[in-house]
């Protein structure tokens, strides 16, 4: 058994886990190992054939693989950067000792100095949000439908409909128009949708695919396969409302329902969590509760936009790559960022701010739709910070920097709330 | 003189700007809303011939995948996507294929080329 | 007639019941086969129950089910070794909420002793938070029933059906029996989809179905109507909020009441509820069963942690009109019914197969015993129970052990392929998924789903388009289309 230690190892090869590399060996470490449990590196991204990436982090828009492609050339021909595909690691112990697999290698003891943790997330499934019925084939996370879709060649049903109107059921709608499939419709138990407007524009709008806003499915049915749907209004508490019921005939429902943090490996090491990110709670360079090691991208907290996820895994790859040259300094004030009025996440949750002050970036989410509304944010109970917002959506996160000068006169607590009637 | 006001999101960027259009006889003459310059541009495009970027895949044997994705250098007319969509259905190419490369030239005589949107390696 | 083969016996049904008689009738120099109508085994009741082996104080005294679960839940000691089977002797609790309760938990000892069950006993408040400290403050104490444990259904029912194997039974899938036949006042077989098969013995264990199956024999002797029971399942990592074993409530008189239990792999279930139906094909899950099971959940444990749910079945109990299991000659020879199999079915299987095998014994005199019994079955690789260094031999042995494909349950494609070509190996999508837990996971297969589906195209050289999920019409994925091919 193949035991191998290097200065920093990266949980998964996706665009956070390439970026972290990137910036990890920008910033001086020259020993870096990417493990990646597909046959290739890039992530969700090869799935993500449709464009809109890569705007703010490289200037130009991008499709998914040409996003992946451009972080995959910025690592090459680096023999300092390795990389190990169709692996997976099978376990993380707090020593930071890794155990993974591959066919290739068998089993391998793969220790790091320092550990980036970059797994990206899943999707949430039919039975974590109990849809009644039958359980017949045809009901696909819309994810996995466009790995089949898209990189495997095949399509998972004729006449579709979609439950959840996040980015990815919105793309996923657009694609099956494009492959001949007649789309029915995409449900929304959310008075509003929770995809960025663009894709109800270029998604449902230019396909003429209705979009059902506080509606669910209350039933499924088909015993063998999917043969239709019954669907319910849902009233202000998400509940469905007698006597609004109706079928639609469909053979296949793809489910658009939600992300979770891939936290397997973040549990298995017992990192402080977050009950709302369902990711690991992290400083402001990514570090963990457990030191050395960090977390970047999807894994902390779902991003919109992959070019977020580039930045912060930067972030966590550049202290890593500090760490392992003992450059990072222990002299830190910790301010804890509290979430007040109208926001419903805020990462990082933890500050850990030199004597010199350090720039930071807040990544938040509101919790409903706002519009006209102020953002605050308060050192100790004094607004150090405000932005006018215009619109303010759950599913478009929002970043505000925060200047190292500023980050120089913090107390214990910053709380981040929206201040409304502006 | 008809003079009609639109509102529309437009879809350059992910920011997706909520803009009011006044169009008075089929010309674009005010946007409101846009936070850049892309924003009127899109405005004026979409009123009188929208169009849109397509992205898809097509068949390639001989390479690491089944399938290669690709994409037009440039948007199509809205009208034309599924058309186009379905064309690319007939084709199929063999690896190895360099991103940028292109797929289908001028496709439908649109004037705009589909090109690999990745490199696929041979097996 | 045209007979496609001729056998001593034909076992009707591949649940629990049928395989365990194949089994037992396999110890006998008896050609035997099994018809099961699914494309695989186990796929009725079997596959949707509590999965749990009682100690047997429920049943009445004397009853078969009596009889059957004590002897049955002995027998799963022997068998667990010789069969590798999954069972965790965890003991069970049923917990009382009131002096009422605890009074009928007095009864359940009495009749637990008299029906042979050993070290029962009534536990009071203090001992029974011991053993489940997430139960509610406020109940009374419990019945606690050591001998109880939990198992994996269809994996004893595909080793029943393996070990048959191995000792010359045959098993046919796709076979759908369309009527016994009779000669006169005897059997002569049974007509199915694939011809008709001679034998001198039918055995109906054809679950629901097993009255209908009698009917074409004209035996109009019993009826059988579904009784559905609807589970939620939850995420491993739940099970700290939960239970550590086995938790009924105090019993009603028409159910062993909604369970908060653990299921031998670590995951956590509250269910089943029980309403009866006419339809014995109707298996959905339904709201208004899942917040009865919910609510009822709520009155033995505080916080039961929904948002852990990953997935909700529900299964249908074959309920006899007598209220007992019907294990006798049917009213023409040769047939012998082993029906009316709801709780403690699952417990009893191994006991009733032999009680069948002893009424062929007396009527068919001079059976012999083979000899050359093989009575072990090899049990199935599983990595993600080895240790660092056996995984590791494995991985050399064979690349594709190498590989992880269901990622929250850590199956190998080299335990996929094994899964497909091994004895009553899997043929779909969901085949693959109880042989191996590939897809039981919290992502409930978003991951590995595609890649198993690959895996089966390949290892069946079939294409993708053919790959089913369970039942015959589960195809999941469509070629694209040509141009000018538009769905409307």
């Amino acid at each position: 058994m193949q035991e191998l230690e290097y200065d920093i190892v990266i949980i998964g090869g996706g665009p956070a886990g390439l970026s972290a590399a990137y910036s990890a060996y920008e910033n001086g470490a020259r020993s870096i190992l990417i493990i990646e449990r597909d046959f290739e590196l890039g992530g969700i991204l090869q799935q993500c054939i449709h464009n809109g990436f890569g705007l703010h982090h490289f200037k130009e828009e991008l499709t998914g693989p040409g996003y992946a492609q451009r972080c995959i050339e910025l690592i090459a021909n680096k023999p300092e950067i390795v990389t190990m595909v169709d692996t997976m690691v099978l376990d993380i112990s707090t020593e930071k000792k890794i155990i993974a697999v591959s066919p290739k290698e068998g089993l391998m003891k793969i220790t790091g100095k320092t550990i980036i943790l970059t797994m990206g997330c899943r999707e949430r499934t039919r039975g974590a949000i109990r849809i009644p019925g039958e359980r017949p084939a045809g009901i696909f996370t819309a994810g996995a439908a466009q790995r089949m879709v898209n990189m495997v060649g095949y399509l998972p049903g004729q006449k579709i409909v979609i439950l959840g109107s996040g980015d990815i059921g919105l793309i996923m709608a657009r694609r099956m128009s494009l492959e001949g499939c007649k789309v029915q419709a995409v449900l929304e138990i959310c008075p509003f949708s929770n995809g960025l407007t663009r894709n109800i524009v270029q998604c449902l709008q230019d396909y003429e695919i209705p979009l059902l806003l506080a509606h669910t499915i209350t039933e499924i049915h088909g015993k063998d396969r999917l043969t239709g749907i019954t669907v319910s209004k849902v009233d202000e508490n998400m509940r469905p409302i007698a006597g609004t019921e109706f079928d639609i005939e469909c053979d296949t429902l793809l489910l658009s329902v939600g992300l979770i943090p891939e936290n397997e490996l973040s549990r298995g090491l017992h990192l402080k969590m977050h009950p709302l990110t369902n990711g690991p709670i992290v400083n402001q360079r990514r570090t963990t509760s457990l030191p050395g090691i960090y977390a970047a991208g999807n894994v902390v907290h779902v991003h919109d936009l992959v070019d977020f996820v580039s930045d912060e895994a930067e972030i966590a790859g550049k202290f890593a790559a500090l760490e392992v040259q003992g450059k990072v300094c222990d002299a830190l004030r910790r301010t804890e960022v509290k979430t007040g009025e109208g926001i419903r996440t805020c990462v990082p949750q933890i500050l850990d701010i030199p004597a010199e002050g350090e720039a930071v970036r807040l990544f938040m989410r509101v919790g409903a739709p706002e519009r006209k509304v102020k953002l605050e944010i308060l050192s100790d109970g004094q607004v150090i910070l405000n932005k006018l917002l215009p619109v303010a959506k759950p599913s478009e996160m929002i970043a505000v920097d925060i200047s190292a000068e500023k980050t120089k006169l913090m107390g214990c607590e910053l709380t981040v709330r929206l201040s409304r009637g502006v | 003189m008809t003079m009609e006001k639109l509102t529309m999101n437009c879809i350059t960027c992910p920011v997706g700007c909520e803009m009011t259009v006044t169009v008075e006889d089929g010309v674009v003459i005010n946007v409101e809303g846009n936070s850049c310059p892309r924003g009127k541009k899109y405005a004026e495009v979409e009123v009188v011939a929208p169009k849109r970027m397509l992205t898809s895949t097509v068949a390639i044997t001989g390479g690491l995948l089944p399938l290669l994705p690709v994409v037009s250098q440039e948007p199509l007319p809205k009208n034309k996507i599924l058309a186009c969509a379905q064309e690319l259905r007939k084709v199929s190419v063999e690896a190895p294929i360099a991103a940028g490369q292109v797929i289908c030239g001028n496709i439908l005589g649109l004037g705009v080329n589909i090109i690999a949107a990745r490199a696929i390696d041979k097996e | 007639m045209n007979f496609i083969k001729n056998v001593d016996v034909v076992v009707v049904g591949g649940g629990i019941t049928g395989t365990a008689i194949l089994r037992e009738l396999s110890k006998y120099s008896l050609k035997c086969i099994l018809v099961e109508k699914e494309p695989d085994l186990a796929l009725g009741t079997t596959k949707a129950n509590s999965a749990i082996i009682h100690s047997g104080f429920d049943a009445p005294f004397g009853s078969q089910k009596a009889l059957t679960n004590v002897r049955g839940n002995r027998l799963y000691h022997e068998l667990q070794g010789q069969l590798g089977l999954d069972i965790k002797w965890l003991g069970s609790l049923v917990v009382a909420v009131n002096d009422e309760e605890m009074e009928t938990l007095k009864d359940l000892l009495v009749r637990g002793i008299k029906n042979g069950v050993k070290n029962l006993e009534i536990l009071d408040k203090e001992a029974t938070l011991a053993k489940e400290p997430n139960l509610k403050k406020d109940i009374k104490g419990a019945l606690w029933a050591p001998s109880a444990g939990v198992c994996w259904p269809f994996d004893i029912a595909l080793s029943f059906a393996r070990c048959a194997v191995q000792n010359g039974a045959e098993v046919l899938t796709n076979c759908t029996v369309n009527k016994i036949l009779t000669e006169g006042d005897k059997v002569l077989g049974v007509d199915t989809s694939m011809g008709s098969i001679k034998a001198k013995y039918v055995i109906n264990a054809a679950g629901l179905s097993a009255d209908k199956i009698a009917a074409t024999a004209g035996d109009n002797s019993f009826t059988i109507h579904p009784r559905k029971g609807e589970y939620i399942l939850f995420d491993k990592t739940a099970s700290e909020f939960l239970v550590k074993g086995i938790v009924f409530p105090t019993p009603t008189k028409t159910s062993k009441g909604i369970l908060i239990c653990t299921t031998v792999h670590g995951n956590t279930f509250i269910g089943p509820n029980a309403h009866d139906q006419e339809d014995k094909d109707n298996k959905a899950t339904t709201s208004m069963g899942m917040e009865e099971i919910i609510a009822s959940s709520r009155n033995l444990i505080e916080n039961v942690p929904l948002g852990a749910a990953i997935t909700e079945f529900s299964g249908l109990r074959a309920v006899s009109n007598t209220g007992d299991f019907i294990i006798q000659e049917g009213t023409v020879k040769g047939l012998i019914h082993a029906a009316g199999i709801q709780s403690p079915g699952l417990s009893a299987a191994p006991a009733i197969a032999e009680e069948v095998v002893e009424l062929i014994r007396t009527l068919e005199t001079g059976l012999l015993l083979k000899r050359n019994f093989k009575a072990i079955v090899a049990k199935r690789k599983v990595f993600s129970e080895l240790k660092i260094d056996e995984q590791s031999k494995l991985c050399s042995e064979n690349t594709l052990y190498g590989r992880i494909v269901c990622r929250c349950e850590t199956v190998t494609e080299g335990e996929i392929v094994d899964a497909i070509h091994e004895t009553c190996g899997a043929k779909t999508l969901d085949g693959v998924k109880r042989r191996t837990r590939a897809g039981m996971g919290r992502c409930q297969g978003g991951f590995c789903g595609p890649k198993v589906t690959q895996i089966l195209a390949r290892e069946l050289g079939i294409p993708v388009t053919e790959v089913l999920k369970e039942g015959s019409a589960s195809k999941m994925f469509f070629a694209k289309k040509e141009a000018g091919e538009e769905t409307k």
